[in-house]
């Protein structure tokens, strides 16, 4: 093997990521199904990284979600993402962060749709002149807020209080990295390790002392998909690609999941409480599942945050004896309270998953 | 179970750790031209049963080695031979099938 051939491949795979000064959007779905994500994102690039990360209370969706689904036409998400980029400009940033994986595609194709067909982009400028009066510049960079987390990921590690290594025998936590198919399926060349690589989470895992388990469906879809859950008969394929992940990751005693896309964190989370109702089979020891965790939330955890104030009472899948694994401290009579200690009340407790 | 409105469906996987090939084996101690089958496809193209059937030698062989029941193809073949005339691997077709309905029995 020639070391040098390899590194100047290797370079190909790579992404320019900036330091500092970025413009911040948020998801239209994450807020609901992972709560603290989001906070913390801002919360460790902020507070703990001392970044410039800012955020305009004006944003809105980026319309991805509803173009994905097929319920509207692509030149209404370009305006939706035009009027997006021109409070960017209007703010005085070039360096664009999205923290929603189909967000980011969306962008990306609508920016190499305007770069192969100017003319779009010139109708698109007009439609948001005519809707809005307002006018955009380009981003000069885009990134997906786990490309921010994994260009930080050493940094993070130098102040971390926890590392995800079993504190009972030392091994490192035997982890599945999942990334989201709109993060470089589409356009391998945007992001870290391309379609073939994608080392964006498996990076964090390794920097923050964990283990990258392989196995045969790693690159499967979650399932989610959007046509394939919205529409209720289409859920059964849904699940099905979801069963085909947990089956294929099962024999491979995988402690812990990390995704970065706010789909595949719900359904790999919520659809194993539908396939042990189902099938009454469950993929984590003793009944419980394999929690699956957002970059963000497994950030904090690494940074010390207490585990209620990450979101992790939201999940589907009990996140206690992960806690335990790690030895994490946490107040069990804490989960279920909110801010000011306000009672949120306990859910009703599925069948067959195990969950406090 | 709860129901949800919607199901698992049934994965198209072949495991080939699971599956029960013991059938498979009788044939190729009957008949050991199955062995030397290479999947070319030729004995579905011409088979006079196909257009109404969906038969194909090729079909029943891969069915076999994915321990799946192959029954109901077998049922539709005449044994006319055109699958033997235009086999590349000079396999005897004829007795194969023969062979199978052994196995079955």
């Amino acid at each position: 093997m020639i070391y040098e051939g390899k590194q100047k491949i290797w370079q190909d795979y790579q992404k320019e990521i900036p330091d500092d000064h970025w413009y911040f959007v948020r998801s239209c779905i994450r807020q609901n199904f992972f709560p603290g994500s989001e906070h913390m994102f801002t919360e460790i690039t902020q507070k703990v990284l001392g970044r410039d990360m800012y955020e305009n209370p004006y944003h809105t969706t980026c319309g991805g979600i509803a173009y994905h689904c097929d319920t509207l036409p692509q030149e209404t998400a370009m305006t939706i993402v035009a009027r997006q980029f021109a409070l960017m400009t209007e703010a005085g940033y070039e360096n664009y962060v999205a923290s929603c994986i189909t967000s980011f595609g969306n962008y990306v194709e609508i920016l190499e749709t305007w770069h192969e067909f100017p003319e779009l982009e010139a109708r698109i400028r007009e439609l948001l002149w005519t809707s809005c009066k307002r006018e955009f510049r380009k981003p000069k960079y885009l990134a997906h807020t786990s490309d921010l987390i994994y260009h930080w990921r050493n940094e993070i590690a130098e102040k971390a209080k926890v590392r995800l290594v079993d504190c009972h025998t030392g091994a490192p936590l035997r982890m599945a990295e999942h990334i989201g198919c709109h993060y470089a399926k589409m356009f391998p060349s945007k992001g870290v390790g391309g379609a073939e690589y994608p080392y964006v989470l498996a990076g964090m895992i390794e920097s923050w002392g964990g283990q990258v388990v392989d196995y045969p469906e790693r690159r499967h879809c979650c399932g989610y998909g959007f046509r394939q859950y919205h529409m209720q008969a289409n859920r059964g394929y849904c699940v099905s690609n979801t069963h085909k992940k947990f089956e294929s990751m099962e024999p491979y005693g995988i402690q812990a999941i990390l995704t970065n896309c706010p789909g595949c964190a719900y359904f790999m989370d919520r659809w194993q409480y539908v396939i042990a109702e189902q099938t009454g089979k469950t993929y984590g020891p003793d009944g419980f599942g394999i929690p699956v965790l957002t970059y963000e939330e497994l950030a904090g955890l690494v940074l010390g945050y207490n585990p209620w104030d990450l979101g992790l009472q939201l999940h589907q899948v009990a996140v206690e004896p992960l806690l335990d694994t790690l030895g994490v401290p946490y107040d069990p009579d804490a989960k279920y309270l909110g801010l000011n200690k306000e009672d949120l009340l306990r859910p009703e407790l599925p069948k067959n998953l195990k969950c406090f | 179970m709860t129901d949800f409105g919607f199901t698992l469906s049934r994965s198209a996987t072949v495991d080939l750790d699971r599956v029960d090939r013991s059938r498979y084996e009788r044939l190729v101690a009957l008949a050991p031209d199955a062995r030397i089958c290479m999947n070319c496809g030729s004995c579905g193209a011409t088979c006079t049963a196909a257009p109404f059937s969906g038969m194909s030698l090729r079909k029943v062989l891969l069915g076999l080695q994915r321990g799946q029941d192959v029954r109901p193809l077998l049922d539709s073949c005449m044994l006319c031979g055109k699958c033997t005339m235009v086999c590349p691997r000079g396999i005897n077709t004829r007795r194969l099938i023969l062979s199978l309905s052994k196995v079955y029995d």
